[in-house]
C-alpha cells in the first residue's frame, strides 16, 4: 500500500471511529469493510489485491450470514415455539402427576378391600395392586426426562437470545408478526389444530357451553 | 436379630407419587411407621428431630440432593449409623461409586419392582 493509500485508508478509519466509536457490532462489520475497501483505489500490489478480495468476500459472507439468520426468525422461534413447548412439557408433568395420583387412590382403595376378603382373594388383590404401584413409577421417570428436555430448550433459548443480541435491532425488526406456518402440516384446518391447551389458556366446558348457547 | 418393623422409616423424594409408591410397598412388607420428606434439607431436619431406623432416598432433588443428605447423615455423630438406601434413576457407574464412597448401604435403580425393594431391604436390615 503506497503513502497516498495509507493516508486515505487512515482518514476513512478515523471517520469511522468518529461516527461509530471504537467498537462496532457484528451487524455493522460488513458495511465498515466495504467502506474501507472503497477508499483503496489506484495502484496496488498483487498481494494487496488478494487481501482486498478476501476482505470483500468476508464482507459478503457476513451480509449473507446476517440475512440467513434473519430468515430463520430466532426471536420468533423463541417466543412461538420454545416458550410454548416448555409450557406443554410442564403440562405433561402436571397431567401425568394428577393421573398417577388418581390411579394410586384407586389402588389404595382396592388394597383396603383385602381386610374383608378371603385369603385367596386378598392375595390376588395385593398382587394386582403391587403391580399397579410398580407401574406407577413411570411418572417419576417421565417427569425427570421431561425436565431434561425443558433444560435443553432453555439452553437453546439463551443461545438464540445471544444471536438476537449480537445482530441487534435490525434482526429483531425483521421478524414477521404473522404466525409462522406449522411445519409439515398441509391440512386445510392446520391453523385450528392446536392440541390440548395449557391450563388457563383454553376455554372451559362451561365457557364453551355458554358460547354455544349464545350463538 | 429380627428386623423391627415398628422402626421409623423415612422416604425422601421430590415426586409425591414415588413417596406414595415406596410408602405403600413398605407397608405391604410390614413396616408400620413410614414418614416422608420432599428433599434432603427437610429430611435432615426430620432425622435430627426424630429417631429413624432407615432412610430410603432419591438422589436428584433440590435444593439438597440425596447424595448431599447421605454425606450429612454420615458426618453427624447421632445419625451416622442409620442405614441409607438410594433409590434413583442415576445409573452411571460414577454415580454408584460416589454413593458408595459417601457411605450408602445399598442402591436401587428406578424403575424397580417390589421384589427388588424387598431384596435390598433384607440385604441391609437382615431377613424379615
Amino acid at each position: 500500500m503506497n503513502a497516498s493509500h495509507t493516508s486515505a485508508f487512515q482518514a476513512r478509519l478515523d471517520e469511522i471511529k468518529i461516527a461509530r466509536g471504537d467498537q462496532i457490532s457484528v451487524n455493522e462489520i460488513g458495511d465498515v469493510v466495504s467502506s474501507l475497501l472503497d477508499t483503496l483505489h489506484g495502484d496496488v500490489t498483487s498481494g494487496e489485491i488478494s487481501l482486498y478480495r478476501e476482505l470483500d468476500d468476508l464482507a459478503k459472507y457476513i451480509r449473507s450470514a446476517k440475512t440467513e439468520i434473519a430468515e430463520i426468525h430466532p426471536e420468533q422461534i423463541r417466543s412461538d415455539f420454545i416458550d410454548r413447548a416448555t409450557d406443554e412439557l410442564d403440562a405433561i408433568v402436571k397431567g401425568t402427576e394428577a393421573a398417577t395420583s388418581t390411579i394410586l387412590d384407586c389402588a389404595e382403595t382396592l388394597e383396603g378391600l383385602t381386610a374383608n376378603a378371603t385369603p385367596e382373594h386378598g392375595k390376588a388383590i395385593t398382587d394386582v395392586v403391587t403391580r399397579i404401584y410398580e407401574a406407577s413409577g413411570f411418572q417419576d421417570l417421565t417427569g425427570q426426562r421431561v425436565t431434561k428436555v425443558v433444560n435443553a430448550l432453555k439452553h437453546i433459548e439463551v443461545e438464540l437470545d445471544k444471536i438476537v443480541s449480537v445482530f441487534g435491532d435490525k434482526l429483531r425488526k425483521s421478524v414477521s408478526t404473522a404466525k409462522m406456518h406449522k411445519l409439515n402440516d398441509a391440512r386445510p384446518d392446520a391453523a385450528l389444530l392446536n392440541g390440548p391447551q395449557v391450563a388457563g389458556q383454553g376455554a372451559s366446558q362451561a365457557e364453551i357451553d355458554a358460547l354455544l348457547a349464545s350463538m | 436379630m429380627a428386623v423391627d418393623l415398628n422402626m421409623n422409616v423415612l422416604v425422601v423424594d421430590d415426586y409425591k407419587t414415588m413417596v406414595r409408591i415406596i410408602g405403600n410397598l413398605l407397608k405391604q412388607l410390614g413396616f408400620k411407621n413410614v414418614d416422608d420428606a420432599a428433599d434432603g434439607g427437610e429430611a435432615l431436619g426430620k432425622l435430627r428431630a426424630g429417631s429413624f431406623g432407615l432412610v430410603i432416598s432419591d438422589w436428584n432433588m433440590e435444593p439438597v440432593s440425596g447424595l448431599e443428605l447421605l454425606k450429612q447423615v454420615r458426618a453427624d455423630d447421632k445419625l451416622k449409623a442409620v442405614p441409607f438406601i438410594l433409590v434413583t434413576a442415576e445409573s452411571k457407574t460414577e454415580n454408584v461409586v460416589a454413593a458408595k464412597a459417601a457411605g450408602v448401604n445399598n442402591y436401587i435403580v428406578k424403575p424397580f419392582n417390589a421384589e427388588t425393594l424387598k431384596g435390598k431391604l433384607q440385604a441391609v436390615l437382615g431377613p424379615f
